[in-house]
């Protein structure tokens, strides 16, 4: 029988490959996006999980709203990644480098 | 009256917003092209005005709306005040830069009123849901400000930084709320106060939603360790925009983390996040002070001010105590005029070769080309570096009031040397303007308008300030009481 506990583990395991690929992938901005995507989909995983545990529907109505936020999330960042390839002609990590920090 | 119209008139700052938000969309396309900017601006300037006026109408005391999903209350109201008054400087003092540079792009006024939504949202919110949703909706258009001037490497790359590590940090706030909402069974802060207080053990699920949470909180204040993004986002983004990020944003973001904390985790689970507040303070005003020292860019030197000035008022947050809270508010409310102050001066500023001020060396000699914005600059510096007689000083002197009076003394100690180490490069930028000889003639960009802004500013951190105190100590007092109930 899967539990709660399993949903869980693969939840946290989802969140950590995202948080792991955007702090260790050095070549594309493109997959830090999808990483970002990863996290928040981690979250509904978390989210769907907890509410079919508790019996309650708020958990599956918040997961609509992570869903909504996260289109509106990615539009905007490919939107920022394109007037940054336009100005630079690149998406690698490295380059971003103008300000130190 | 259904319960839907009567939710919607107690949310009625938020519903101006909306509406004049896409009401102002429409103006700024269906106004002709070299007007667009000018009109958009001035509407958008009396939506907040409107906005923030409709809260002196609010019923007094508690009113829940949306099923418990929104709360108005005297603490949300004293912060919105404060967030529609910086929202609509911000808009002001971009007036003359987006004329001189990007002709009739009116969408500018209409991202700083979404922005507001969203943060008016955050200091209402009484759902985990309402707190993501209203966070997001401040974040998302933040995101494309930064990003503002297009065909600037910088403003690029500012807005790029910005977006990752904002969407990480909303991320990880995320995940914290969906173990909070797990372990505790609901997503209102006050059902999550009871349910918590009726298990018999805390338990570790919780501790980690707590600590996710509050990491992506001490993002969205620019705290240490979370503070990283804070400097190049200043110095990359436009000096506006740069203006803007480090006023409201911060009172919405350090309102909504004082709510959830006091609200929805009191008790015996306070001594767990006081911990982490109380490390996150000193972090920040010692990095903050420390940090500082180093800096050469104008821009910079004032991202790690804010982020040391965020220190001082987490103190404010530490004891999580009415008196604490009260200070906090005060805190913020001075330092969104001291802020926004030193970066319109900045902002006025300009080279011969009609460049704005990047270093500290542009500054030299200030007072001898610019005797007026050299003393308001001065007056800022000593306002920021809380030396007595000026307006910086008590509210500084009231967050460390209320730490020694909740026994956290080697706080208040701490923070005494981290302010006495950030008076250096305060008093540093003084000594350059009135001691040093003249680089570059600046001139004046000579908006009116600025001029006022700054005026307003200036007499509100000099001593004449402290007229204002005892009105404002009445204020946040009630605002404070609002978090606790009796």
């Amino acid at each position: 029988m899967i539990g709660l506990t399993h949903y869980l583990a693969v939840s946290a395991a989802l969140f950590v490959l995202g948080v792991f690929g955007i702090f260790l992938n050095r070549r594309n901005i493109i997959i830090i996006l999808m990483a970002l995507e990863l996290i928040l989909l981690s979250v509904n995983i978390n989210l769907v999980a907890f509410s079919a545990y508790l019996h309650q529907v708020h958990g599956q109505i918040f997961a609509m709203f992570v869903l909504t936020v996260a289109a509106g999330e990615a539009a905007i960042g490919l939107a920022i990644l394109v007037i940054y390839f336009r100005n630079r002609g690149t998406v690698a990590v490295d380059q971003a480098d103008l300000m130190k920090g | 009256m259904h319960p839907i119209f009567a939710s919607i008139a107690i949310a009625g700052p938020e519903t101006i917003l909306t509406l004049g938000s896409l009401a102002a969309l429409m103006l700024g396309t269906f106004t002709p092209k070299h007007r667009a900017l000018v009109v958009t601006s001035l509407f958008a300037v009396a939506i907040l005005g409107v906005a923030g006026f409709s809260l002196t109408d609010a019923p007094a005391g508690r009113s829940i709306a949306f099923d418990g999903l929104y709360v108005a209350d005297d603490f949300s109201a004293y912060l919105k005040v404060i967030i529609m008054a910086a929202a609509a400087a911000s808009v002001l003092l971009a007036l003359p830069w987006l004329q001189e540079r990007g002709a009739g792009r009116f969408e500018y006024p209409v991202l700083m009123l979404l922005a507001a939504l969203g943060m008016a949202m955050m200091v209402s919110a009484n759902d985990l849901l309402t707190l993501y949703v209203g966070l997001e909706l401040a974040a998302l258009p933040s995101y494309v400000l930064a990003a503002f001037s297009r065909a600037d490497d910088r403003s690029a790359e500012a807005g790029l930084k910005y977006f990752v590590l904002g969407a990480l940090a909303s991320g990880m706030l995320l995940y914290g709320v969906t173990l909070v909402y797990g372990f505790a069974g609901s997503t209102q802060l006050d059902v999550i106060a009871q349910l918590v207080s009726a298990q018999a053990e805390r338990s570790i699920g919780m501790l980690f939603g707590i600590v996710f949470i509050l990491a992506g909180l001490a993002f969205k204040v620019s705290a240490v360790p979370f503070h990283m993004w804070t400097p190049d986002v200043y110095e990359g983004a436009p000096t506006p925009v740069a203006a803007f990020f480090s006023a409201a944003p911060k009172a919405a973001a350090l309102g909504l983390m004082a709510r959830v904390l006091v609200v929805a985790f009191p008790g015996k689970v306070a001594a767990d996040w006081q911990q982490i507040i109380m490390f996150i303070a000193i972090a920040s005003m010692v990095l903050g002070a420390v940090a500082a020292v180093a800096q050469t860019n104008v821009k910079r030197l004032l991202a790690y001010s804010s982020i040391a000035n965020i220190g001082f008022a987490l103190v404010g947050l530490s004891p999580g105590s009415p008196a604490g809270i009260s200070a906090l508010l005060f805190y913020v409310t001075v330092y969104v005029a001291m802020t926004l102050g030193s970066f319109l001066v900045v902002l006025q500023l300009r080279r011969p070769d009609g460049g704005t001020v990047e270093t500290m060396a542009d500054l030299a000699g200030l007072s001898k080309t610019q005797p007026k914005l050299a003393l308001a600059l001065a007056i800022f510096m000593f306002s920021l570096a809380g030396i007595p007689p000026l307006l910086g000083f008590w509210p500084k002197f009231a967050v460390f009031q209320a730490a020694i009076a909740s026994g956290l003394l080697g706080l208040a100690i701490i923070g005494f040397i981290a302010s006495v180490v950030a008076a250096f490069y305060y008093l540093r930028l003084i000594k350059i303007m009135y001691f040093d000889e003249p680089a570059v003639a600046l001139a004046s960009e000579g908006s009116p308008v600025n001029g006022a802004l700054i005026a307003a500013c200036a007499l509100f951190c000099s001593p004449l300030g402290m007229l204002a105190m005892s009105p404002l100590a009445v204020a946040t007092a009630r605002a404070a009481a609002a978090l606790f109930p009796a």
